[in-house]
């Protein structure tokens, strides 16, 4: 496994709570690793880190490194709107620009980091609608606003519109909790396309979620990594006891 | 101390596996001994009572797999809840083929007791002794995730492959000696087969209690003389 994002004794705390405890842990390229733990263990606090959205908060302070491709996306020279390019996010609800248009929606972040002409655009509106497994469903309504689209649709949209702009990593955080049966298939369908391209780390509170389609599952539990390993040995044979009573239903 | 789940509801599902199983297991138990004593005492009314047990196995067999294929399902299992499952899965037909040796041991008294004893019974009933006490092991291991206990049962399964060949040895003693011994030898030597492959049940079930409680599979990897399995 070639690691692509490494994070090296990272502790995030917020005024006193120290919310991450020195996780050392390797994601691993074009592959999926689930962030699993009950609430309040750090899972999404770890995950915001990889794309530097702690930098918003005041109150936040991170310490250790975080490496993507062996460089520390946390050194004072790097730009955090750049990370943000190479490492996008999916959020729990999808979150689609209201006032904009389907094509407009899927244009948006690549527009911010510099001009496009129409047919580029149109080309890559078509090729991350059609990545997402969206654009057989909306090809005659790419001017329609993108409020008008199903939950499911709005948030393969948003993951279009995150990979518009040619990431290289993508966080996930809970993407089909708010969705339906079908849809969150159609969003784990799609999961499983996209780490050909990507590396994808995703935080889900839905276990059976994380045992279909991660290759590797960490499990967090009050700001700390309890254990790190392949999906397959963490269902069925894990080594820590805290991890299995987790996984099998008996604390959380 | 194993923790509870926190449904009240799938640990009783659970529980009720599990003494489905211990019962099924119980009752196998009584077959092997039935099946030899039938023999031994050259009693067939016994043996058709062992025969007519069978199907009551059978039944248990199915139940046992809906069961568990109900909490497959609706719960969606992990970590040691998923190996006990799909263990218990293995466990009842290992247990089922029991019974059917057992039917099949029955069967071969019965055409014995009705003909002449061809010799005293010695090592055929230390052989099912042992064999009986193989799979009762088997399932206290299971019961209480005991892999030392289930690794001696591995480990015993040779005493019977041992007994097995000797039996074998003896009764080719008989055969050339006296051909008229050949149907009964072979009969006897029949017998002998069904037990040591009801001792190589228990071991399927002992192997896999060592998985259930250590997450690692022995399957094939403790050598025996046997080269008949």
């Amino acid at each position: 496994m070639k690691t692509k994002v490494k994070l090296e004794d990272l502790n995030v705390h917020f005024d006193k709570n120290h919310a991450v405890k020195g996780t050392t842990i390797d994601f691993g390229e074009n592959s999926v690793t689930a962030i699993i733990g009950p609430s309040g263990c750090g899972k999404s606090t770890v995950l915001r880190s990889i794309n530097r959205m702690h930098d918003l908060v005041p109150t936040a302070k991170v310490t250790g490194r975080i490496l993507l491709d062996g460089i520390n996306i946390y050194e004072r020279t790097i730009d955090s709107v750049s990370i943000r390019r190479l490492v996008g996010m999916v959020f729990q609800k999808p979150n689609p620009f209201p006032a904009m248009s389907v094509y407009d929606n899927v244009i948006a972040g690549y527009k911010l980091n510099g001009r496009i002409n129409k047919d580029e655009a149109d080309e890559l509106v078509e090729s991350s609608l059609k990545r997402v497994a969206l654009w057989d469903e909306v090809k005659d309504r790419l001017k329609a606003n993108s409020m008008e689209l199903s939950g499911g649709q709005q948030q393969r949209l948003c993951i279009a519109r995150t990979i518009a702009v040619k990431p290289e990593v993508i966080l996930m955080d809970e993407p089909a909790s708010a969705l339906d049966p079908l849809s969150t298939l159609k969003i784990e369908e799609l999961i499983e396309g996209l780490k050909e391209k990507y590396t994808i780390v995703i935080v889900t509170h839905n276990m059976q979620q994380a045992a279909r389609i991660s290759d590797y599952t960490a499990f967090f539990y009050l700001g700390e990594l309890i254990e790190f390993g392949e999906t397959k040995k963490i269902f069925t044979t894990p080594d820590k006891k805290q991890t299995e009573d987790y996984i099998t239903g008996r604390f959380g | 101390m194993e923790r509870e789940h926190f449904s009240k509801l799938y640990d009783e599902e659970l529980n009720d596996i599990r003494e489905k199983l211990l019962e099924m297991g119980g009752k196998v138990e009584l077959m092997i001994s039935n099946s030899m004593k039938a023999l031994v005492e050259r009693n067939s009314e016994l043996a058709d009572r062992t025969i007519a047990s069978d199907p009551g196995i059978n039944q248990m067999e199915m139940e046992i797999d809906e069961k568990c294929i109900q909490v497959l399902a609706r719960r969606q299992p992990a970590g040691r809840d998923l190996r006990f499952l799909t263990l218990a899965l293995k466990i009842v037909t290992d247990l089922e083929r029991i019974g059917d040796q057992c039917v099949n041991i029955a069967n071969r008294a019965k055409e014995l007791n009705e003909e002449p004893i061809l010799k005293p019974y010695i090592d055929l009933p230390r052989m099912a002794n042992w064999t009986s006490v193989m799979v009762k092991e088997a399932l206290d291991a299971f019961v209480r995730g005991d892999e030392k206990l289930a690794m001696k049962v591995c480990k015993d399964d040779q005493f019977v492959d041992d007994l097995n060949v000797q039996i074998q040895r003896e009764l080719l003693t008989f055969m050339m000696e006296d051909p008229g011994t050949i149907t009964r030898s072979l009969r006897l030597n029949y017998i002998s087969k069904y037990l040591e492959r009801i001792a190589d049940h228990a071991t399927n079930v002992a192997e896999m209690v060592i998985f259930m409680v250590k997450g690692k599979d022995i399957r094939h990897t403790i050598p025996s003389t046997s080269d008949e399995k």
